[in-house]
């Protein structure tokens, strides 16, 4: 019986401290020091430096999607609606998901690796030591920061999707790019737009408290110590993220259709 | 922070606020200086497949769009609210009718003009309706007869 209870309770346990985690990050937003600063900082770290990175995997979404979307709709003869069908495909699904994962992978594995590696070298105790609260430091600036950035990462991606996807659509298979816009205006509406930063906002909170939270508990992992529990704890932070991306995405969908 | 970070930071704040500009004004219709118009509010037997946001158009040209659409529960009628552009008078004897874009295309509100001198008020109301036309009706009136 015990085997059983245990692992419950561990798993239990584990997201107690990491909602925990995620309350304390918040409010160490009013007693954290210089923190605008830190929060460009992040800015620069979260969202500038995947700006590239989302450019390029938004293109070639919008790309692929203008490509399919044509040949399935052209057996029905509703190559018109492709714009339509496009542009709520990215805004609504394809451009908060795909971002979360591209910076979970991105910038959320560097930030396991670095907390966890300042916790493995004792530097997170040294903080504590100076009377500097750890998580106000490292996480609290990480989180702002991503709500800022992921929404605007992923408006980009979708603004950059929406070209591909003319790209495609229009320029190599012909069709009429007025009727790909005019798709596009009538059937996107505020609601759409309005629910793609929520998912992006809640994403955001997801990827950065779980890729801390993995990091900065790397010290107290089962299936490792030092070097390899920092490395452990990267994958697991990643794949996790990643998992619960998807699951939140499924949750907030059934909530804003 | 180096000058270039942050160089780099505003670059990327300004093309993500540009984005989400573009997906919330041009796509997603925002009002930003204010909506100017006025509603009215047309009554029909039917609005089934019509949405809020769908357009209302007189001669194919959009002119507002359907604001809200409830149930006045004392004739169980639709009461559909219309937000029609200023600079679009127009006059008592309208008719409204619900329509659809090709087959299986959305629906939308075609406004036929009238001829009266007399202008609708704002929050007035259009009783003179054509509800959206039943497909499947009409579909098997043909084939069973009764045409």
């Amino acid at each position: 019986m015990n085997e059983i209870i245990t692992p419950v309770l561990n798993l239990l346990n584990r997201m107690g401290e990491m909602a925990l985690f995620l309350f304390e990050g918040f409010r160490q937003t009013w007693h954290s020091r210089r923190l605008p600063g830190k929060v460009l900082r992040q800015v620069y770290v979260i969202g500038a430096k995947s700006m590239f990175v989302i450019l390029l995997i938004g293109l070639f979404t919008g790309l692929v999607l203008g490509l399919q979307a044509f040949y399935a709709m052209s057996m029905f003869g509703a190559q018109g609606m492709l714009g339509s069908l496009l542009a709520l495909t990215l805004i609504r699904e394809m451009a908060p998901v795909l971002t979360a994962i591209m910076i979970a992978a991105r910038a959320g594995s560097a930030m396991t690796a670095e907390i966890g590696v300042m916790r493995i070298s004792d530097q997170i105790d040294a903080l504590e030591v100076m009377d500097i609260n750890p998580v106000g430091y490292l996480v609290t600036p990480r989180l702002l920061s991503s709500l800022v950035a992921f929404p605007l990462l992923t408006s980009i991606f979708t603004v950059v999707g929406i070209f591909g996807g003319y790209l495609s659509a229009c320029v190599l298979l012909g069709l009429n790019e007025g009727r790909y816009f005019s798709g596009i205006e009538s059937s996107v509406t505020l609601d759409d737009v309005q629910g793609c930063c929520l998912k992006a906002a809640v994403f955001a909170v997801i990827v950065i408290t779980v890729c801390c939270f993995q990091g900065y508990n790397a010290h107290r992992r089962s299936d490792g110590k030092g070097a390899e529990a920092v490395g452990n704890a990267t994958t697991s932070a990643v794949v996790m993220s990643c998992v619960l991306i998807l699951m939140a995405d499924y949750v907030l969908t059934s909530f804003l259709l | 922070m180096s000058a270039a970070k942050n160089t780099v930071i505003g670059v990327f704040v300004v093309i993500g606020l540009l984005c989400l500009a573009y997906l919330t004004i041009k796509l997603g219709r925002m009002e930003v200086l204010g909506d100017n118009g006025y509603t009215v509010t047309a009554r029909f037997s039917s609005v089934a497949g019509l949405r809020t946001g769908a357009s209302v158009e007189i001669a194919g040209v959009s002119i507002g769009r359907v604001s809200a659409i409830r149930l006045d529960t004392s004739d169980y009628t639709a009461h559909v609210d219309l937000r029609i552009n200023e600079g679009v008078p127009l006059s008592e004897d309208v008719m409204a009718s619900v329509k659809t874009s090709g087959l299986i295309g959305d629906k939308y509100i075609a406004i036929t003009p009238g001829g009266s001198e007399t202008l609708l008020e704002p929050g007035s109301l259009i009783t003179d309706t054509e509800p959206a036309l039943d497909l499947e009706a009409l579909i098997g009136k043909v084939v069973f007869g009764g045409v």
